[in-house]
């Protein structure tokens, strides 16, 4: 039979292992498998790529669209990629191991983990942070979830209905068929302070889908007196500047860590993050990693508390989840120890500069007019004066996805470091001409 | 590999930077208000960016990973993951999310999705999922939506074997089911007796993985197919142990109505060290459009690793799918006969990708833990252990189709010195590793007073 590149064995070690177990063929150690189910007849699939031909295949796919900037955001930020990133990430050591079970040899993946719980815990000002979740929305399900598992026999969670559309839309699943009584509102402190609920929690956003950023004053106090916890969702890139969810006194942050440099991808793979008080450590779904040491002193790193995950408790697991998204947070902490305490700063503002510059510019157009109140940082929407359709057509066919449509009817735009001040008086420049 | 013990953190010096950005405007956020803005800067490391790298490389090499050895891990299927993969993982990088009508996304889903649905058996797979735990947990949303379309709200089990991964309860307890266990035969095999008598109008689904953890063909699959359909339920097929089926057997032909693939494991995609992993869910016909309604992650899955597969089923092509699970199969087959002389194998029979045994056949003290500690001195990865949980020493083999007979064959004489050594030197077993970059960690120190950031 031909031989293929990815499988070792030639003919002769085929035969002399066959020989060694005492089978006559490959199709003999299928023998306790029902004649029927055999698949005789072959698999209607293309027929095999030589190495070029795949990587011819990959770049005209590639080549199918024209490419786009990205103005847009809503929960894919598109933040400049160091060069280091992808250079450590796919590294062999890290790239192609497992799960770190066998802490001896392991120590690699540990380490980047247990430094990502500690940046994370910095950005948020929370005691304690997990492993990874796989991204923000499916993150905030599982805080959904820890609220209800944090208040025993409370089962109402409420969500606020500025939320990211792709959380709420995810949340909504998880409530379905897990039981969770979700209600969405645009008036969190009234629903909550009507009192008729069995709270057990609240999700805000620190930001919400138009771009504000939202004020959590006194929500904490009227959560925790409702017998309710706090869940902020955060954009932790923007976490560099902006009051944590520990100063607004919530219990559990989560997020998506897309913003802290992994590239929009078409949606993945991102990481989300999670992250609470002490006192919830161990209602934690995923993996932790703690510090120890071994027989001789030496400090080391081992996954830990794992009497709360699904291969220790089974169906009583705080969460079925096993792989998560390590080799994203890994992603994640390399840009943040790349950045430092400055450079993210620094994203932020040129972020915030462009934005504001072009929301302004765009007011000025008289094709567009405030939708919101409130400040924004790096994302905004508008009420569009003009026909949306001919103005997304203007900017995508100069190049541009920007001014996605929302539920309401408003144009969303995004700014991040990337787009200089040049590149944005062309996007209003592209619009002007087009539409005027 | 060599033992560094520094946290990034610690290399911090203020002033020094990593990150080369132009400078902004002055006052750029007097826009937002001091009640919105964070007290104090988060206290992230300093770093120039030659201390970043030499810092993670030196983190990368405490680490052990496929291309670096034999990764025998059972039911993670850690098979070689292709380099030209990688370079199919970025064709889409720059475009977000949220563009409509993108032609080269929609290829890649279109052609991966029929792909996997003719290596399956099934008739349209959801790439939603990210994680094969993941795929669980849609697919038992899946299950629960066509009962309830159906009007039938009684449903509120679902079966799980004992010898099932520690996740197919842990998914059905996630997705409101009561979870009820079988109890395997002496045979490793689902009792389809007891099956009989724990079915009825409450059961929603089984879910079996098969071959089984145990590393063996469900032969009875015909049978069990027809007393949980003849009750109402439905079958899931944990897809985790697929390796061995690749070419050779379709869960859609055995009556599986929903199942995950691992994308991470058959297909060959990198674990990452935990992830990004991807799991898929397939359905047969009739549930197409429930499985597109069930949204569970952000966005489209990740697409990064779907890409990587896709690479990879295009590689293979139909001329060399049909081998890769027969050669999994045989590779498992042979360390399992040579190896049997001086391990304990509980169900000496043929198995497919995966066997398990449990412990040494003369143990002298030497436990499973002692076993694969030693091993990772002698440059491989160990098995996984104590999993399945029917065994008290398990010990469960996973060589994939990716290894030379020359790496086999490396491992046997290793592992028969290893069963020497308990005979001989037990302590030298009982204390190893002892040339790894650590000793075994204090675990239960670190559970009882959890340090868990710096």
């Amino acid at each position: 039979m031909p031989g293929f590149r990815y499988f070792p064995c030639t003919d002769g070690d085929i035969s002399r292992m066959l020989d060694r177990i005492g089978a006559a063929s490959l199709d003999a150690l299928y023998s306790d498998v029902p004649s029927e189910y055999m698949r005789s007849g072959g698999y209607d699939l293309p027929s095999a790529m030589d190495e070029q031909q795949v990587r011819e295949f990959f770049r005209d796919l590639a080549s199918m669209d024209p490419k786009l900037k990205v103005l847009v955001g809503q929960g894919a930020y598109d933040h400049y990629t160091p060069s280091v990133i992808p250079y450590i990430t796919s590294r062999s050591e890290f790239l192609t191991a497992y799960t770190p079970y066998q802490c001896e040899i392991s120590q690699g993946t540990l380490r980047y983990i247990f430094e990502w719980q500690s940046l994370i815990c910095e950005l948020t000002g929370m005691d304690v942070s997990n492993a990874s979740m796989y991204d923000g929305p499916t993150a905030a399900a599982e805080a959904m979830r820890m609220c209800v598992a944090c208040t025993r026999k409370r089962n109402t969670v409420v969500a606020y209905s500025g939320l990211l559309p792709h959380v709420l839309e995810v949340l909504r699943t998880y409530a379905k068929y897990s039981g969770v009584n979700l209600v969405e509102t645009w008036d969190i402190a009234e629903t909550v302070a009507e009192g008729t609920l069995d709270l057990a929690g609240v999700i805000v956003p620190d930001i919400n889908r138009y771009g504000v950023i939202e004020s959590h004053k006194g929500l904490a106090e009227l959560v925790h007196e409702m017998g309710g916890l706090l869940v902020e969702y955060c954009d932790p890139s923007a976490l560099a500047v902006l009051k944590t969810p520990a100063e607004w006194g919530a219990d559990i942050a989560v997020g998506d860590g897309q913003s802290l440099g992994i590239p929009l991808g078409y949606g993945g793979p991102y990481v989300g993050f999670m992250a609470c008080k002490q006192e919830y450590m161990r209602k934690l779904p995923g993996r932790i990693v703690g510090q120890t040491t071994d027989a001789e002193g030496r400090r080391c790193f081992v996954l830990t508390l794992q009497a709360r995950e699904q291969h220790i408790r089974r169906d009583k697991a705080t969460s079925n989840i096993c792989s998560n998204e390590s080799l994203m947070a890994l992603w994640c902490t390399v840009y943040l120890t790349l950045m430092g305490p400055d450079g993210l700063r620094r994203v932020n503002e040129l972020s915030c500069a462009g934005a504001h510059r072009l929301h302004d510019a765009l007011i000025a157009t008289g094709l567009f007019e405030e939708a919101v109140e409130g400040p924004f940082l790096k994302e905004f929407v508008l009420r569009p004066l003009c026909e949306v359709e001919k103005l997304q057509k203007c900017l995508a066919d100069a190049g541009y996805f920007a001014a996605l449509e929302t539920e309401e009817g408003y144009v969303t735009f995004c700014v991040t470091e990337k787009y200089d001040d040049a590149e944005l008086d062309r996007v209003v420049a592209v619009i002007k001409e087009g539409l005027l | 590999m060599k033992y560094y013990d520094r946290l990034s953190i610690e290399l911090s010096r203020p002033g020094r930077k990593g990150f080369g950005l132009r400078e902004a405007p002055a006052g750029a956020l007097d826009c937002i208000p001091a009640y919105l803005r964070r007290e104090s800067a988060p206290k992230l490391p300093e770093l120039s960016e030659p201390d970043v790298v030499r810092h993670y490389t030196m983190l990368s090499q405490m680490n052990f990973g496929v291309d670096t050895g034999f990764y025998p891990l059972g039911s993670c299927t850690m098979k070689y993951n292709p380099k030209i993969n990688e370079e199919a993982a970025t064709a889409l990088e720059g475009v977000h999310p949220l563009q409509k009508a993108h032609k080269g996304a929609a290829a890649v889903a279109e052609g991966l999705d029929k792909a996997l649905a003719e290596i399956t058996g099934m008739s349209h797979f959801t790439f939603q999922p990210c994680a094969g735990a993941h795929g669980e947990l849609t697919g038992l949303m899946i299950i629960k939506e066509w009962h309830l379309r159906r009007g039938d709200t009684a449903r509120t089990k679902v079966i799980v074997p004992d010898s099932a991964h520690g996740t197919n309860p842990a998914s059905a307890a996630v997705c409101g089911f009561h979870v009820v266990e079988v109890k395997s035969t002496p045979e490793g095999l689902v009792d389809t007796e007891v099956l009989k008598s724990i079915v009825g109008p409450d059961v929603a689904a089984i879910m079996l993985t098969n071959p089984n953890t145990l590393g063996l063909f469900e032969k009875d699959i015909k049978e069990i197919a027809s007393i949980v359909h003849d009750c109402g339920g439905l079958l899931y097929y944990d897809g985790a142990n697929m390796n061995p089926l690749l070419g050779a057997v379709r869960p859609g032909d055995m009556g599986f109505d929903v199942m995950h693939l691992n994308l991470h494991k058959t297909f060959s995609t990198p674990h990452g060290g935990g992830g990004p992993g991807s799991g898929p869910v397939g359905v047969r016909k009739g549930l197409e459009e429930i499985a597109d309604s069930v949204k569970v992650s952000g966005f489209h899955g990740n697409f990064g690793v779907m890409l990587r597969a896709y690479a990879y089923i295009l590689s293979l092509g139909r001329e060399n799918v049909p081998m890769a699970g027969r050669l999994a199969t045989l590779a498992a087959n042979y360390i399992k006969e040579c190896l049997k002389d001086c391990y304990k194998l509980p169900i000496d029979t043929v198995c497919k990708h995966e066997f398990v045994f449990d412990g040494l056949l003369e143990p002298n003290g030497v436990s499973t833990l002692d076993v694969a500690k030693r091993l990772l001195d002698y440059g491989f990865h160990a098995p996984t252990i104590y999993f399945p949980l029917l065994f008290h020493q398990a010990i469960m083999i996973e060589p994939t189709e990716t290894e030379s007979l020359e790496t086999l064959d490396a491992f046997i004489e290793v592992m028969r010195r290893i069963a020497e050594e308990a005979k001989e030197d037990p302590e030298l077993l009982h204390t190893a590793p002892h040339n790894t970059p650590i000793g075994r960690p204090d675990e239960t120190t670190a559970a009882r007073n959890p340090i868990l950031h710096w």
